[in-house]
């Protein structure tokens, strides 16, 4: 069967590491998890548009990308702000009063934990040890990591950004 | 004993990360010393006389692991784990991110060693920046004609290629990797058959942490015999320690196996923080069985002395707790852990971790029962050694060591409600 695959779905420079990404293994599922990684960068989400791309891509049943991508804590299947806010709370974080952080955190955007601010701006989740131990508590906002985190220094942070 | 670094030898130059760097410390002479001097087998046996063991956790030896590889003309893989998820670990970082080229060319030897022509560096998703250096680093390597195609001139090719996780603790189990790295779920696999001879496109397929192949061009390079001088008698080599909690200097420490617990824990890492005292410790990892403040004296870290005490060395992953943890809340985060990252394939795992969970928050809200705690030791009479893959396991040292060491603190929660501690 044809399958026809509307590259208009990605921007070229997405769909450049997509190709090259979908050349570099012996077996092309094998790209799937990356893939998935590549098209959330741009989109920020999966939605089902975008599972259904990506089932084109690797001639796979939607729901087989979906079963996959619903396995990994990382791919966002809902909407998320444009900050994903990860606080780790696993065990050498909570001993460091992990929990105080989030609070700070809840209190200051105004959400609990799994919510988002009502501008969008801003995702709160917490989530299990990101290998920071040494320097917790510590967390992820999308994909970079802040450690040694005081609700004065989440203060900083958080303003920081636009 | 005590700290030596080889493996963190690199870590705190100035661009360390660099292939100049890395150059300028004889780096990659080892890669060539294989390619050019040794057969695949005679590394295979320095590594087996070495005596170096998985440092991923499992501690299983790695000559023995490469033995297993059939000597037939299919293809064969080399896969880099770098999904270090254990809690409390984050002693692989430092390598990936600081000394990438040493894991580069531990991967290219040990590839060599097995026969692989390619190779994978799984690395958890989270660990981005430390992909961006491992990419980087590849790239690096390939242009200056160090790993790709002829290899340093060799005529052997060695394709490395980094590939990024997406968050599912159970995918550092070597089957569930596969299966990861073939863009499935990551569910265990049912062995046998092992991957040494079904693994990743049902070819033989060697997993191996990335301590353990970061050691092996220090074995290539000095001998066999010489790493396995290092050490005690069954535990050889050095092992990099990632100690966080409550000490003054958490971090990362390169240490002769064999070194006393103490030392590390009071000389190293500076002791416990002012005012406090020690109350346990989690050894290696959160799936390792914790200890008591008077069960380490004495104890050697090590494989064999860890045993003994009632503990594993797993990953080193020394987690420290003064007098300030409540261990029920400790406990009870642990468990609410492995409920999380169970895949639910296989009974056992999936709805004992979830009963664990829904017990432990009982008492945590003030309303459990005394018979509690024998029916969380039920459960876990029924999941040990009853589950596909080790995160069953993995999900009851913590719970069955902390309600038999620290039973009266579990028992002053279900009686009154509240933590003695005020966790």
């Amino acid at each position: 069967m044809r399958v026809v695959i509307d590259r208009s779905f990605v921007s070229d420079k997405t769909w450049e590491r997509i190709e090259k990404v979908m050349s570099r293994y012996p077996e092309k599922r094998s790209a799937l998890l990356q893939v998935l990684h590549i098209v959330q960068d741009e989109k920020g989400s999966l939605d089902f548009e975008a599972i259904k791309f990506i089932a084109k891509l690797f001639r796979l049943p939607p729901a087989e990308v979906y079963s996959v991508a619903s396995f990994y804590t990382m791919y966002n299947l809902k909407p998320v702000g444009k900050y994903l806010i990860q606080v780790c709370t696993n065990i050498s974080c909570l001993i460091n009063e992990a929990e105080k952080i989030v609070e700070h955190i809840e209190k200051k955007l105004g959400i609990k934990v799994g919510e988002t601010t009502p501008d969008g701006k801003f995702t709160l989740i917490t989530v299990e040890c990101l290998g920071s131990c040494g320097k917790a508590p510590a967390m992820m906002i999308n994909k970079d990591y802040y450690e040694n985190l005081t609700p004065e220094k989440v203060d900083q942070i958080l303003d920081s950004l636009s | 004993m005590g700290e030596m670094k080889l493996l963190l030898a690199n870590v705190d130059k100035p661009d360390s990360e660099k292939l100049e760097t890395f150059r300028a410390a004889g780096g990659y002479e080892r890669l060539r010393k294989a390619l050019f001097e040794m057969k695949p087998e005679e590394i295979v046996e320095e590594v087996k006389k070495s005596g170096l063991r998985g440092r991923g956790g499992a501690g299983f030896p790695t000559g023995i692991k490469w033995g297993f590889i059939p000597k037939t003309d299919e293809p064969k893989y080399l896969v880099c784990n770098a999904d270090e998820g254990e809690p409390g670990t984050f002693k692989d970082r430092v390598i990936i991110e600081k000394d990438p080229h040493l894991l580069l060319e531990g991967i290219a030897i040990s590839a060599y060693a097995i026969g692989a022509h390619e190779a994978f560096i799984y690395i958890r998703g989270e660990y981005e920046y430390g992909a961006q250096v491992l990419e980087k680093a590849v790239e690096e390597a390939e242009a200056a004609g160090i790993i790709g195609k002829n290899a340093l001139g060799s005529g052997y090719d060695i394709k490395i290629t980094v590939h990024r996780g997406a968050g599912a603790y159970v995918c550092g189990e070597e089957t569930a990797l596969l299966n990861s790295l073939e863009g499935r779920r990551g569910h265990p696999r049912i062995r046998p058959p092992f991957p040494a001879s079904k693994g990743l496109y049902q070819h033989p397929t060697i997993i191996n942490n990335v301590e353990t192949l970061a050691s092996v061009p220090f074995i290539v390079d000095k001998g066999g015999d010489w790493y396995a001088s290092l050490g005690t008698e069954k535990s050889k080599g050095t092992k990099l320690f990632s100690i966080s909690g409550h000490v003054k200097k958490p971090g990362v420490y390169e240490l002769v196996l064999g070194t006393p617990f103490e030392e590390l824990l009071y000389d190293i890492a500076g002791g416990i923080r002012e005012g406090h005292k020690l109350k346990a410790v989690i050894p290696g990892g959160s799936s390792t069985p914790m200890l008591r403040a008077e069960e380490i004296a004495g104890v050697l870290l090590d494989y064999e002395s860890l045993q003994a005490a009632g503990s594993m060395l797993g990953s080193g992953a020394v987690i420290v707790m003064d007098d300030s943890t409540c261990i029920v809340k400790a406990v009870y985060r642990m468990a609410k852990f492995y409920e999380h990252e169970s895949c639910g394939q296989c009974t056992p795992c999936r709805e004992g971790t979830r009963w664990i969970v829904q017990i432990l928050t009982r008492i945590m809200k003030g309303q459990g029962r005394m018979e509690d705690l024998d029916v969380l030791l039920d459960i876990s009479e029924i999941m040990g050694g009853n589950c596909l893959c080790p995160l069953g396991d993995a999900a009851l040292g913590p719970l069955v060591s902390g309600i038999k060491k620290f039973r009266d603190e579990f028992e002053y929660h279900i009686k009154h409600g509240t933590c003695p501690v005020g966790g």
